[in-house]
């Protein structure tokens, strides 16, 4: 397992790793600086969105607490043009390519299904099936090569995909056939798992009997560990791998071991499946509170980690803020996306229901319980 | 026609996907054998030597692989025609198709189009082994985000493969494997008509016959049948299963009074069905009689020893025809 920094903060580069060390090396303060403030500001972004939920103010909400060193390392090992394919757990992988945090709460508030531009933010919509974004990612991947945009060695032109999963996600078929068919075209692509260690309720040794970053060799994808909670080292093993799928060397499997230290959902409760002992070892090796050793280690001063925390605040209050701005979509945005080219029914459905609401005088959206929380049209 | 040529269906769509590959170079046609051998039916035969591998190539046997990656190939801005070898071999794709494929554009509120064709051989009357006489249309039908077109003669053959490439929309192109080898002549100046519009093959007062795909050559016999005793029947095409081109029926019934539809697919919730239950609708006073639907059966497609007493053909459209004048 590729580790740069233990858990006291102390960092070191085992010689076997030194190709991953030399990617740290590049790095400046400025970018560490980042990496910490991203990731405290996916937390209590996270922990803001949790208590938005719990106000009924959105429909489910998906914790990534403790995965945060997994997604923004990753994140910003990836290039600003690359394409990303997430599941639905990647909110610190989103920040470091410029996604709107509000997009995503909209999503789970019920707003929308997604609704971003993928072209736009190279960061794709939510995948909710598990898995069926990796073979997204190796299709778009397929596209790169046809189009000579790998292995040039000009790097204003080659670029690479990554597809992001849970150890979950490796049971899927899915899965599996991305992993051939990225092998077999050699496509630009990373394959990042976060093994969280739970699949809701399932440990991982429901979904496999050997180590997921060996799940790739049988399809001629060779893998890496990573510890998931070392911001450095998911930083660099991700750059690396995603320069060598750039540069035509074909796919890898990074598999990042982390934990899932919140629920699975907010509608899940984790008490019921594992111990309290698990969670507490995994909180004593906290991504953050790991990178954090480290600043101060290199001279970092309390002065930033105030601000970081005040621009938390301001973070959390913004969401909220924006949270309760939202207005009730329109009935059109129901069947205006259906389909990009007109279609017969869909045009007939929607002029029914925008009758049959104008007739009762205007539809007024209720919750469930009946009652009309004043959104508006 | 000025520029007409004599093609099989199976020809024809060749041709086609020729005549699409040659006009844009996004577009790239994909599948179980399609390559070298030009796919179990020889349809995409000789598409290699005109436009190498990078434009058409085999895939892994790996149905769900298959339109994955072309969902992520039309994400890139390419037009993918995956060909999915038998219409028994779709299902494995099934959670591609129906999860992603068809929600993708929807999803991203338009911000991502999906210009996915999916080939399907379909139907039965070959003498197969089990899962590869299916008709699986109506789960696809189903589905809001995709198209669902069926070519019964080489020209539209030849022509709607085209459309179904231009679409911006997701299309599952279900092709008459037993018809592969019908010829025809194919106009090659002009399409006939819009993709997803129906046509009256022939014109009759007695009742309406609706039919697509495989079964429009049986309708036509049945018309044949029944003209010899003096019944004329009028004989659609819809072409296209999803969106249906209602107007062409309802026209038709208004005239004729009676309305019998026709497919190899099991008449349970079928395409049959909701043509039966819009035409009720829109044609209550017009109807002289029940809408009669003629189909396969509800069974898992039979051994092909019997697939002859499963698919309708002119007797049993017939026997429908005499209960539809009954009334």
């Amino acid at each position: 397992m590729v580790q740069l920094l233990s858990v006291d903060g102390d960092f070191s580069v085992p010689k076997e790793h030194a190709a991953y060390g030399e990617l740290i090396r590049d790095l400046r303060e400025a970018d560490f600086l980042k990496f910490y403030r991203d990731m405290a500001r996916i937390r209590r972004f996270d922990n803001e969105a949790t208590a938005l939920q719990r106000q009924g103010q959105m429909g489910l909400w998906v914790p990534a607490i403790g995965q945060e060193a997994a997604q923004i390392g990753s994140g910003y090992g990836v290039g600003p043009n690359d394409h990303i394919f997430p599941s639905y757990r990647e909110h610190g992988v989103a920040i470091t390519h410029g996604v709107d945090l509000m997009s995503i709460v909209k999503m789970y508030r019920g707003v929308n299904h997604g609704g971003w531009n993928p072209h736009e933010t190279r960061f794709h919509l939510y995948a909710i099936v598990l898995g069926t974004q990796a073979l997204h990612a190796t299709g778009y991947a397929m596209g790169l090569n046809f189009e000579g945009r790998v292995g040039t060695g000009d790097l204003e032109n080659d670029l690479a995909v990554i597809a992001y999963f849970g150890d979950g996600a490796t049971a899927e078929g899915d899965i599996s056939e991305a992993l051939l068919f990225a092998a077999t075209t050699k496509a630009p692509q990373v394959f990042f798992c976060q093994n969280n260690q739970w699949a809701i309720s399932s440990p991982v040794g429901t979904q496999t009997t050997v180590p997921i970053y060996k799940r790739g060799e049988g399809f001629g994808v060779p893998g890496i560990r990573v510890d998931g909670n070392d911001v450095l080292a998911c930083f660099a093993v991700t750059k690396k791998h995603m320069d060598d799928a750039r540069g035509g060397l074909g796919p890898a499997l990074i598999e990042a071991l982390t934990y899932r230290i919140g629920a699975h959902t907010t509608s899940d409760d984790p008490s019921k499946y594992r111990d309290a002992a698990e969670v507490a070892y995994w909180e004593a090796r906290d991504p953050i509170v790991r990178f954090e050793k480290f600043l101060r280690k290199q001279g970092i001063g309390q002065d930033f980690f105030d601000e970081v925390a005040i621009a938390g605040d301001v973070i959390a209050s913004e969401v909220r803020e924006a949270t309760f701005a939202l207005t009730e979509p329109p009935l059109e945005n129901m069947f205006d996306h259906v389909y990009s080219e007109p279609h017969p029914l869909v045009e007939e459905q929607k002029a029914w229901l925008q009758k049959y609401e104008s007739e009762l005088g205007g539809h007024t959206p209720t919750t469930d319980d009946g009652v009309n929380y004043g959104g508006t049209r | 026609m000025s520029n007409s040529v004599e093609l099989s269906i199976a020809k024809a769509i060749n041709a086609g996907l020729a005549k699409s590959m040659r006009d844009n170079e996004k577009v790239l046609v994909f599948g179980e054998d399609v390559a070298r051998l030009g796919g179990v039916f020889r349809v995409t035969e000789g598409l290699l030597d005109e436009f190498g591998e990078k434009r058409i190539f085999n895939s892994p046997i790996a149905e769900s692989g298959i339109v994955g990656t072309a969902i992520g190939l039309a994400m890139r801005g390419f037009r993918p025609v995956a060909e999915i070898q038998f219409d028994g071999f779709i299902y494995p794709a099934f959670n591609q198709i129906v999860s992603q494929l068809a929600k993708l554009t929807n999803r991203s509120e338009g911000f991502m189009q999906m210009p996915v064709v999916i080939r399907v051989p379909y139907g039965g009357g070959i003498g197969a082994v089990e899962h590869h006489s299916e008709s699986p249309e109506a789960y696809f039908a189903h589905t809001a985000g995709l198209r669902v077109v069926s070519p019964s003669n080489p020209n539209d053959a030849y022509w709607m493969i085209q459309q179904a490439i231009e679409s911006r929309d997701p299309v599952l192109f279900f092709e008459p494997k037993r018809r592969y080898w019908q010829k025809g002549q194919v106009n090659l100046d002009e399409a006939p008509q819009p993709l997803h519009s129906a046509t009256t093959l022939r014109s009759g007062n007695d009742v309406t016959l609706v039919t697509y795909g495989p079964m429009v050559v049986t309708a036509l016999q049945a018309a044949e049948v029944a003209a010899a005793e003096g019944i004329n029947l009028e004989v659609i095409d819809i072409r296209s299963i999803s969106p249906i081109d209602f107007n062409h029926i309802v026209e038709s019934v208004k005239r004729t009074g009676r309305l019998i539809v026709a497919h190899e697919a099991g008449t349970f919730v079928s395409v049959s069905s909701e043509i039966a239950a819009k035409i009720a609708e829109l044609c209550f006073y017009f109807l002289e009689a029940p809408v009669l639907r003629v189909g396969g059966f509800d069974v898992p497609y039979p051994a092909a020893k019997l697939e002859e007493l499963y698919l309708p053909d002119a007797d049993r459209i017939m026997e429908a025809v005499d209960r539809v004048l009954a009334y």
